[in-house]
């Protein structure tokens, strides 16, 4: 079974992000990359998908600056077998949408039974590429998925996504577009060898053209970056805990209206 | 015809429109208002009630758009996108909006790539410029705000709950009905289970209006119950730090954080959370922030609007006793 898995290059969640002279994007200057955490759940479930049919592939795409190569690397030390880096100028200031199509695009390319996303990325917090892929292709698909058990023929997935108060689990035949959830798996540290290994497996580099795509124009745009609105400086309540206990929940009550 | 502002119902699956709906549609309705135009309802279902449409009408909506199959429960994609897709192009609306539920936010993706528009998940604020709509949205985690516009429309978003007013009541407005002919698939995906979530009594997480939270401080599952016992008087839901999910102290859906669930509530009450940037990035919109922490210097007391350094051992019981006081008054 073949299994693709689109993953995002992200700055660190411990990261200071500071917004570009601009203001539409952030200063990149001096943050540290790492492969978004809910797409490490995403390779680690395609992982254990071939590890227990004892077959298939596992193929990890970004679309992104040429920065991204190195998450395609740690991808590819978890024990994906190759990438494909999209990469080119027509997808500069992509948005959701447009990286949606150039995934929807290299997927048909590539014909995988499974794919296995994200379910958000963690810089734009957007979570729309798994469901927009899907529609583009045609295919059904289960978003923030907690569990999933392919069928012995391979023909379908068992899936269970996360709704309010309850899990769905759907039965949905194969090809379908799957997003994970924390909670799905524990993801992998790549091994010594797997690093190693990396190095010799294949990055491939598709351009716009390879794809058929051109530069469609962003349908969301970036007005501008903000920093958040200053919040108004706290107040530690005083006194022994009983006291303080009293008067936190007179503030409550006749101050903030909260209760 | 004057440019429609819709608003996807969100329902208990029981023909009920929950309270989100009306915050997406007194959202709808104050930017109708400014831009021109009417806020609309969008009721996809198997089965409305005369209650819930009556509910739809009071919240503002002059119009609902029902469609109603017995394919459209479950929940899937597959079958609500084309549905839903088929009546835009039918009645091209201004904007679309959507709150930031399960379905919801799957919903509006999926139907963004169908109409080919911009789509901007999990808004908090709106506002008009030179008669065009813009979004702000909270990014990289909540440390930023991105205000975004759209190429063209409709203009979908989705809104989180919690964070938008409800238009005061029309009582005793009367529902205007529309039944459009909307063709409806069968879909391919099969509902095999629905596992209801072990009921704890109280409110759902991303629904409450008070939450209360527990982090590593608590030092052991056994210990949530005094936080249950809280969250019971004053109506709160609970929930954890991903330490104490790692830990196994709580299941996955309650983590609030990057990494978890994204809360706006009126009141957050934290209890022994140092308020590491990944928690505060699922609770930093809420209203009013309470923390309670042994170390003066923890980083929840930076974003707190109220504080106690002390023991959550010592504190919580005596909350709860207070709040159980003035309560019954
Ligand atoms: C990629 C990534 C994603 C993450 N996502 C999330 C996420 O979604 N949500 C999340 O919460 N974290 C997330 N984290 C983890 C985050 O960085 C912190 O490790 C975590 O939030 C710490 O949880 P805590 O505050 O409960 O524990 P700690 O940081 O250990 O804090 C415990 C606090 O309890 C106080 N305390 C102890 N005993 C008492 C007592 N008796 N009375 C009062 N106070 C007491 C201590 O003073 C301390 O401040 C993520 C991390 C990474 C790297
Ligand atoms: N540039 C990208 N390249 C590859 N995959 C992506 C990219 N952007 C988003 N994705 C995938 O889509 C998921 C949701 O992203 P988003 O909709 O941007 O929040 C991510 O977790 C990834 O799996």
């Amino acid at each position: 079974m073949k299994i693709l898995v689109p993953i995002k290059q992200v700055p660190d969640t411990a990261t200071q992000v500071k917004i570009a002279a601009d203001a539409k994007g952030i200063d990149t200057t001096g943050i540290t990359w790492i492969v978004s955490p809910y797409d490490e759940y995403a390779v680690e479930e395609a992982l254990r998908i071939k590890e227990k049919r004892g077959q298939g592939e596992v193929v990890a795409v970004t679309l992104g600056p040429e920065r991204a190569k190195e998450a395609l690397r740690s991808c590819l030390a978890m024990g994906a077998d190759r990438a494909l880096h999209l990469r080119d100028p027509a997808w500069e200031n992509a948005d959701s949408l447009t990286v949606a199509r150039a995934l929807a695009a290299a997927i048909k390319q590539e014909a995988p039974q499974l794919v296995l996303f994200g379910r958000q990325a963690i810089d734009d917090d957007m979570g729309a590429v798994p469901a927009q892929v899907a529609d583009l292709l045609g295919w059904p698909c289960a978003s923030w998925i907690m569990e999933e058990t392919i069928s012995e023929d391979g023909k379908s997935v068992r899936a269970g996504r996360q709704v309010e108060g309850a899990l769905e689990i759907f039965t949905i035949p194969l090809p379908c577009v799957l997003s994970a959830q924390k909670g799905l798996n524990e993801p992998r540290y790549p091994t010594l060898k797997g690093i190693m290994g990396a190095k010799k497996k294949e990055i491939k580099d598709v351009k716009a053209a390879d794809l058929g795509q051109t530069a469609d124009g962003a349908q969301l745009f970036v007005v501008a970056l903000e920093a958040l609105p200053p919040r108004p400086p706290g107040r530690i309540v005083p006194g022994e805990p009983a006291e303080a206990v009293k008067e936190l929940v007179r503030s409550l009550r006749e101050d903030a209206k909260a209760i | 015809m004057a440019s429609a502002f819709w608003c996807i119902v969100e329902d208990d699956r029981a023909g009920r429109p929950k309270k989100v709906t009306g915050e997406v549609l007194g959202e709808g309705a104050r930017l109708a208002r400014q831009l021109g135009g009417q806020v609309e309802a969008v009721w996809l279902t198997d089965k409305a009630t005369d209650e819930g449409l009556k509910q739809l009408a009071e919240w503002g909506a002059a119009r609902v758009w029902l469609l109603e199959n017995p394919a459209l429960a479950p929940y899937r994609g597959e079958v609500w996108t084309p549905a839903l897709a088929e009546l835009a192009a039918a009645q091209t609306p201004q904007a679309i909006f959507g709150a930031v539920t399960a379905r919801q936010r799957e919903l509006l993706a999926r139907l963004a790539a169908r109409l080919g528009v911009g789509l901007a998940a999990d808004s908090v604020a709106f506002s008009a410029q030179d008669g065009k709509l813009v979004a702000t949205r909270p990014v990289y985690a909540g440390k930023l705000l991105s205000k975004v516009g759209w190429s063209k429309p409709p203009w979908l978003a989705t809104l989180r709950p919690n964070v938008f007013r409800l238009e005061d009541p029309k009582t005793g407005a009367a529902p205007q009905i529309e039944r459009p002919a909307v063709a409806i698939s069968q879909g391919t995906m099969t509902l095999a289970e629905r596992k209801e979530e072990a009921s704890t009594g109280l409110p759902e997480l991303t629904e409450a209006d008070i939450v209360v939270s527990g982090g590593r401080g608590m030092k052991g599952p056994e210990n949530f119950v005094i936080l249950e016992e809280l969250a019971k008087v004053v109506g709160a839901a609970v929930g954890a730090s991903r330490a104490a999910v790692d830990a196994g102290w709580r299941p996955h859906r309650f983590q609030i954080g990057q990494t978890g669930r994204t809360i706006s509530p009126k009141l957050y009450l934290g209890f022994g959370i140092s308020g590491a940037i990944q928690h505060l990035a699922g609770m930093r919109t809420s209203k009013i922030i309470v923390a309670v922490n042994k170390d003066p210097e923890a980083p929840i007391f930076k974003v707190a609007d109220f504080g106690i350094v002390g023991d959550l051992f010592e504190v919580v019981p005596l909350l709860t006793q207070e709040f159980k006081r003035l309560l019954e008054k």
